[in-house]
């Protein structure tokens, strides 16, 4: 009896054990493709790295050059998304939390938004293209930016909804009870309580715009020049690097390379900052 | 918090009128904050809405031209203005699946890792390196893999698997074929890669909600921690852990960048995982610049809206699935 015992203890234990160690090595698979992928574009990148980046112009095949209307491009029609996608984005944040929590109509826009949250890219860029472009008849840095926007979008409404939820009902109740009305109420104690929070859900969805591609393609296109004009194409560092990437010239590769860590190094760098913004508020809180 | 703006204390009682008025214009500023947030709410439901209804409109010229043959016939033929959209769907289908074969128990692995496995303080770096992944835009993938993953894979992963499975009766034709690197398999294995940090992290989370003292009854009967996960903490989340994988089912569905590198955009149909093929997002990216009649366009947005289609029921799935373990949370 007891030599079955022990004998099924083992076999549960050598189970546990193979399990575990699996387990284990899953995470070490994970960190693998991360290293490995990091490494390559540090390496890569640092190489391709020269001052000329910044001030030249994306060339033609076999030419040097460097991508600043690529990096002017993208920082216009970032900073422009941000700046149509975030109200919209904190006002139907508000809408969700403040004014639609228990109701049905707010569930059906949390549902959706959720869905806009994680829906393909590529997909808003057709939305776009057929709605701006092809109305106007031509690509146009705008058409690239309302495309960021709707990226923008769903990514602070979800910040902006779970902050205000956080915001404990105390405050709104002593403020409603001094006899201010709500609006009041909501910009200036619930928006200045939530607004580290808020302002972490900007910088995600800046880390998210910054590398986009897939959109870019059918709405900005790009441009070889430099262009401030928002009515025209104009050039991205994504989809610069796409396509010299895809290219057969090495000059183009090393440009790629050159773009493709700029842009890693800057989203790493947004997402640590937004982390650090989300820790100091928890020590802050407790 | 600064209370300066709070009516000051001590003001003489003011005349009625003037409070009745104030009230009023309250009034009329809260109604009118009211509408501006209720429309900005109602404008997220619009934008999805406007999405699928304009990607409709312009893919009716594909879709009343080739009707079901569009879903049925692998042509895609811009000379001819001859599109059938079934290469780039299967293609989809097939680099998704990989994708999932890949990343699910992989996911699982690294989830159970972070819950039961690892000591405390290497918990929140490996679960913050493993969210790292996920912040990495996808067109950097793209380049690793054209650049660094596709060599490796046909100098050496190929060949190894044409040799050693490329024999075998039943599964032997999906590893045949030359050593070209770039193809379904390899594209698989990218999103693999992309979609192993969004599965990893709802599993992650989903597992913490178990509550203690049911892993510690089951702990207390004697079980191993293999026990406890397998037959306690999955039990418990399995909904959340099915809307997981279905929200990395989503996003490998749609993943554009990444896949466009790798694919080879080969409009073929072949059962070898080793050949190239395309997706709809690759079609899509690769093609659109170089669209230039009506039906060849409209046929890109009409895959455009297939894809609409098929990710918004993947992700409703997924969310619907997710919501089911919060439920049922409110009710213990």
């Amino acid at each position: 009896m007891s030599a079955i015992a022990e004998k099924l203890y083992r076999r549960r234990r050598f189970k546990n054990g193979v399990a575990l160690t699996l387990a284990s090595a899953a995470t070490l698979f994970g960190l693998f493709w991360l290293v490995w992928i990091l490494w390559t574009t540090l390496v890569n990148g640092v190489a391709a790295l020269k001052p000329e980046l910044f001030y030249q112009m994306t060339p033609p095949p076999g030419e040097d050059g460097g991508l600043a209307n690529a990096f002017f491009g993208s920082i216009v029609m970032s900073l422009l998304a941000i700046v149509m996608g975030t109200p919209v984005g904190i006002l139907a944040g508000t809408f969700l939390a403040e004014y639609a929590r228990r109701s049905l109509i707010g569930e059906v826009i949390r549902f959706v938004n959720d869905i806009l949250l994680s829906a393909p890219s590529i997909v808003l860029g057709l939305f776009v293209y057929t709605l701006v472009v092809k109305p106007m008849g031509h690509f146009s840095g705008l058409a690239g930016a309302i495309t960021l926007a709707l990226i923008v979008l769903p990514v602070v409404v979800r910040t902006t909804d779970e902050m205000l939820k956080l915001v404990p009902s105390q405050m709104r109740e002593a403020a409603l009870s001094l006899g201010v009305p709500q609006w009041k109420v909501t910009v200036q104690v619930l928006y200045r309580s939530a607004l580290p929070g808020i302002l972490t859900g900007v910088l995600l969805a800046l880390a998210r715009i910054s590398g986009e591609t897939a959109p870019l393609l059918f709405t900005a296109l790009n441009n070889q020049f430099w262009s401030a004009d928002l009515s025209g194409p104009m050039a991205s560092v994504p989809v610069v690097v796409f396509q010299y990437a895809m290219s057969p010239y090495d000059s183009w590769h090393s440009l790629a390379w050159a773009g493709a860590f700029m842009v890693t190094v800057f989203v790493l760098c947004i997402s640590l900052i937004a982390r650090a913004i989300i820790a100091r508020r928890k020590v802050a809180n407790d | 918090m600064s209370t300066d703006h709070v009516l000051p204390a001590g003001l003489p009682p003011a005349p009625t009128d003037s409070v009745a008025l104030r009230a009023e214009s309250d009034r009329r500023a809260d109604r009118f904050f009211r509408y501006l947030v209720t429309s900005a709410g109602l404008f997220v439901l619009v934008a999805l809405a406007g999405a699928a209804a304009s990607m409709l409109w312009g893919g009716r010229l594909a879709f009343s031209t080739f009707g079901l043959d569009f879903l049925t016939t692998t042509d895609w033929d811009a000379v001819g203005q001859k599109f059938g959209a079934l290469v780039p769907i299967y293609g989809t289908l097939v680099t998704a699946l990989i994708a999932m074969l890949i990343a699910v128990p992989v996911s699982f692995g690294i989830a159970l890792f972070l819950t039961e496995v690892a000591p405390p303080w290497l918990r929140t770096p490996v679960a913050s390196a493993i969210e790292l992944l996920a912040g990495i835009p996808s067109i950097i993938y793209g380049m690793w893999g054209l650049f660094v993953f596709v060599p490796v894979m046909s100098a050496t992963v190929i060949p190894f698997l044409t040799e050693h499975l490329g024999p075998l009766p039943i599964f032997g034709p999906l590893f045949q074929g030359p050593p070209l690197g770039i193809g379904m398999l390899t594209a698989g294995i990218v999103l693999a890669i992309m979609v192993i940090p969004f599965i990893s992290s709802v599993m992650r989370e989903v597992f913490l909600t178990v509550p203690t003292r049911l892993k510690e009854s089951a702990y207390a009967l004697g079980s191993t921690t293999w026990e406890v996960s397998w037959n306690v903490v999955l039990p418990y989340t399995r909904s959340a852990v099915i809307g997981g994988i279905f929200l990395g089912l989503g996003r490998a569905l749609g993943e554009t960048m990444a896949v466009t590198f790798v694919l080879g955009n080969a409009h073929r149909m072949t059962a070898s995982l080793l050949m190239p093929g395309n997706s709809i997002a690759a079609t899509i990216a690769n093609e659109f610049s170089e669209a230039d009649s009506e039906i060849y366009l409209s046929s890109l947005i009409a895959l455009g809206f297939l894809l609409f289609i098929v990710t918004f029921v993947v992700l409703a799935i997924a969310k619907l699935m997710l919501m089911r373990l919060n439920r049922n949370e409110g009710h213990r």
